[in-house]
């Protein structure tokens, strides 16, 4: 019988093999990549903007909505970036009201009651949806969605349409909405953006509660309503918030649409068809006329620090929430 | 009246019949499905018809020419080929960068540092980078790339006396820039893939006395190349369709490319600004006054028609591998 | 001391999964080409003795040993790199496993690792091994199947298989018959008794009747603790040498 030693002297060289200890220590490295990437973006966005620091009126940053970066001769700059704070939480915030009970209805409709062909359409067009880049919604919120709202938002002054718009505050002037592109129409896009998020998300929680949870809610005689209702909103409760937290930062974070879509203005809105400006757009759109190491220059880094600081404390705290998922939802073995 | 008893006054009460109050629920229960359904129908129908109505105003320019022309006067008219070489070689770029680093990362993650905080604290990067807002990736690689690595190459190799040797914002930084924004998409689509390989398998293999890395390379890769191919597909079509991140590395409108020849098919070097299909997008609708409706309309309909052919393979590509599962 | 004849020498091993200890104080010999029989109800550490015997133990967060385990004169918890002990110890796992390969391939497995690529050799391997286990007959015109595509009972065979493809100088079978039909037990039992003439064999089974039939010592394991170690006859006997022996045996308790 051929003992095992006389294999030894046959081995062939394999060049896999040969690598094998370099091999593992590459992994090793790239393993900590994400993290290195991390890092790496908080410093060199902080090294850019840390001359401006000390020198910023923080005050006036937060509190003033007076953004004048490049002001007429002889006049200092100011960077009071109220109205661009404004301008993304109240995109964010309408975004976020249609979003949110469309994707959670949505989610529920194709985790719950869709069967079959049905079901799997709908994932495929979700997911295609969730595809479309930034830049094709921003064209969409610029050259069909905006025109359909300023044709809307538009009336004879005097009109009863005209009266109801200015004091719902649906618009500033008499006439209507002054341009297509404005709050509302961000917000709809926005929304339109986060809804895919928000479903798949959605739609990964409630896949996650137990079978056994639903059986038993029949067992007792409700209907897939109210199952739905009372029992896997709690029981997927944790998981649907991260969906609607991490659809919240996707929205914050928006650049190109909001950038197109939301019109040029950089004052705080005060109807629902005035245009506005948000932290994202205000980078894109100003960053180009800045010369490298100036003021201005370095404020849109500061901008940056502040989205940076607040979509990443969203994801940490819907990573925390999540992990409370798996603490909880470990139903009967 | 004792319900067991049969009743000598009529027909026997049936005691599973509905009452009043079921049925109301059972309607209510009814129409709440249909609501339901409505948010779908609401969700995608307009988006449809928004979808159908721009390739419609597309249509004048839809012909073998659009694509392989170069824009002309301005992109006013012509075609698309420049945006569309220049999104090809981006997309390679990225993908060059960032799908060996981050299978590798998935393997490190899966297989290497399984249980503990590592693990977790890597994970919570990831998620983290993953939802970085694009115009925060679009500074760091304006920090990085640009203003720190940049002038660092051009140090090393280029030439004081020949200034068209010195390296600029272009393919190299965009890249670059790109392939970092898509890391967690490639780690977290490796891991899935990797973590559906039965564990049982990868014991079988140690107990052979194959190595770590043996059974990763013989058993646990090659079963999940689907779910890695899955991701890097995800990054060919979020690296074409994303503009903010390009918009101060490298990318550029107004650039001129031989119309013939090699230079049409090789037209970007690596450090010099390229034109891509969404930055095209952006200033032709942003940018030039005077600009046709219908050259709007066809970029943003060629760029949708790209974003989708290359989703619709990755889950066409899914089915079919699903139909071909080894176990 | 170390006897001559002994393959496999226990000395005070201890394990441990993170704070829990599963194995206290364990020594025992193992003589050459004899089947160790190991039983005990669940839960007493059977297979992390396995596991600490061809190292695998290493690849489970958390678990470690102390002690000494000497594997023909060698110390193993002192080698740095382990694969070769794990060649020369064929395990089979309780539950069935085909790796994703064709049925050729999943013997070849090892052999390939160890560097043999010569076709006529592999095929050699291949057909020795495959009717060790008796499933040469019942795969010999299919070798390209998809080894994950056999039924439990062939896929323990080529577990088996595997296991001997490298020529191993011990096996470890654990519990290896929980999940297969009573006809393959049969088979592979047989198959023990032949491999016993040239191989030690460390059989792990909840079964105590096959270890009657088949182990020349049994060893008798609970809570991590050796109750008793000696002659199958005397475990199996009225009177072995601890009464706790008897009463699982009969099960009086299990």
């Amino acid at each position: 019988m051929p003992d095992s030693t006389s294999n030894l002297r046959r081995r062939k060289f394999n060049f896999f093999d040969a690598i094998e200890k370099p091999t593992e220590w590459l992994i090793r490295l790239c393993g900590w990549s994400s993290i290195i990437g991390l890092a790496a973006i908080f410093l060199f966005i902080f090294k850019e903007a840390a001359p401006m620091v000390p020198r910023l009126n923080w005050v006036e940053f937060f509190t003033s909505p007076r953004w004048i970066p490049n002001p007429a001769p002889g006049n200092e700059p100011s960077f009071g970036a109220l109205a661009l704070l404004v301008g993304t939480f109240t995109t964010t915030f309408i975004g976020l009201m249609i979003a949110v009970p469309v994707g959670l209805g949505a989610a529920v409709y194709i985790s719950e009651f869709a069967k079959g062909r049905v079901k799997e359409t709908l994932k495929v067009v979700i997911e295609l949806l969730a595809a479309i880049p930034s830049i094709v919604w921003g064209f969409i919120g610029l050259m069909v969605l905006g025109p359909i709202v300023k044709w809307v938002f538009t009336a004879e002054p005097g009109s009863a349409w005209s009266v109801v718009m200015v004091t719902l505050h649906l618009a500033t002037a008499d006439s209507g909405a002054s341009q297509g592109t404005n709050l509302l129409t961000g917000g709809i896009i926005l929304a339109l953006m986060s809804v895919p998020l928000i479903v798949s998300l959605s739609e990964d929680a409630l896949r996650a509660v137990p079978d056994t949870f639903r059986e038993a809610a029949l067992a007792l005689g409700a209907n897939p309503w109210d199952t739905v209702r009372r029992v896997l909103f709690p029981a997927a409760r944790n998981g649907l918030l991260a969906a609607c937290m991490l659809g919240m930062g996707r929205a914050i974070g928006e650049t190109m649409a909001v950038l197109l879509a939301t019109g040029h203005n950089n004052r705080i809105p005060l109807a629902l068809t005035d245009p506005v400006r948000t932290m994202t757009a205000t980078i894109a759109a100003e960053m180009g006329e800045t010369v490298h190491g100036d003021a201005h220059y370095r404020v849109l880094f500061i901008l940056g620090i502040v989205l940076f600081v607040i979509t990443c404390g969203i994801n940490v705290a819907s990573d925390l929430i999540i992990k409370g998922v798996r603490n909880s939802n470990k139903g009967p073995k | 009246m004792n319900p067991l008893q049969p009743s000598s006054a009529g027909p026997v009460a049936n005691p599973f019949a509905s009452t009043a109050f079921e049925r109301r629920k059972s309607r209510a229960a009814a129409r709440n499905q249909w609501l339901m359904f409505s948010f779908c129908a609401v969700l995608v129908i307009p988006l449809v018809l928004i979808l159908v109505d721009i390739f419609i105003k597309a249509s004048p320019l839809f012909s073998l020419d659009y694509i392989w022309q170069n824009p002309v006067n301005k992109g006013k008219g012509g075609g698309l080929w420049a945006p569309l070489i220049g999104t090809f070689y981006l997309v390679v770029g990225s993908l060059l960068c960032v799908a060996p680093v981050g299978i590798f990362a998935a393997i490190y993650l899966n297989e290497y540092a399984r249980g503990g905080w590592l693990n977790r604290t890597i994970s919570i990067a990831v998620t983290s980078l993953a939802g970085v807002p694009s115009i925060v990736h679009a500074l760091f690689g304006l920090g990085a790339f640009v203003l720190g690595m940049l002038p660092a190459v051009n140090r090393l190799f280029a030439n004081p006396n020949n200034p068209e040797s010195k390296w600029e914002a272009g393919l190299l930084t965009a890249s670059l820039t790109i392939a970092v924004m898509n890391l967690p998409v490639i780690i977290t689509s490796t891991r899935e893939a990797l973590g559906a390989v039965p564990h049982s398998f990868r014991e079988a293999c140690w107990n052979l006395g194959a190595t770590r890395w043996q059974t990763i390379r013989t058993i646990v890769l090659p079963n999940s190349l689907s779910g890695i191919l899955t991701g890097i597909i995800l990054v060919v079509s979020r690296a074409a369709g994303e503009t903010a991140p390009i918009l101060f590395t490298g990318a550029t409108y107004f650039k001129f490319i031989p119309d013939s020849g090699w230079g049409k098919l090789f037209p970007y070097s690596i450090g010099e600004p390229f034109v891509a299909m969404s930055m095209h997008l952006h200033v032709i609708c942003t940018q030039i006054s005077k600009m046709p409706d219908v050259m709007k309309y066809g970029s943003a309909a060629a760029l949708i028609a790209l974003i989708l052919l290359v989703n619709s393979s990755a889950i066409a590509l899914r089915v079919w591998l699903r139909g071909r599962k080894r176990w | 001391m170390s006897n001559q004849q002994s393959h496999i020498e226990l000395r005070k091993v201890c394990a441990y999964y993170g704070a829990k200890q599963v194995l206290d104080n364990l020594s025992f010999t193992v003589a050459r080409n004899t089947v160790l029989g190991v039983i005990g109800p669940a839960n007493s550490g059977k297979s992390t003795l396995l596991k600490i015997m061809n190292r695998t133990l290493d690849f489970i967060d958390g678990a470690r040993f102390t002690g000494d385990v000497v594997v023909g004169g060698q110390n193993v918890a002192a080698l740095r790199d382990p694969s070769e002990l794990r060649r020369r110890i064929g395990m089979v796992f309780p539950l069935p496993v085909g790796l994703p390969l064709s049925v050729y391939e999943n013997v070849a497995y090892a052999p390939r690792r160890r560097g043999i690529t010569d076709r006529t050799e592999l095929d050699e391997i291949v057909e020795r091994c495959l009717r060790q286990s008796v499933l040469w007959d019942e795969v010999k015109d299919r070798l390209e199947l998809l080894g994950t595509r056999l039924s439990g009972g062939q896929q323990q065979r080529l577990t088996l298989a595997r296991a001997l493809s490298l020529s191993p100088e011990i096996l470890c079978l654990d519990e290896f018959s929980i999940a297969i039909d009573p006809v393959t037990t049969m088979r592979i039992e047989e198959v023990l008794r032949e491999l016993r003439k040239s191989m030690t064999i460390i059989l792990v089974t909840n079964l105590v009747q096959q270890a009657r039939r088949l182990a020349d010592n049994t060893l008798f394991l609970w809570r991590g603790e050796i109750i008793e170690l000696s002659p199958t006859e005397l475990a199996f006997s009225d009177e072995p040498r601890d009464k706790r022996t008897f009463d699982y045996v009969n099960g009086i308790f299990g």
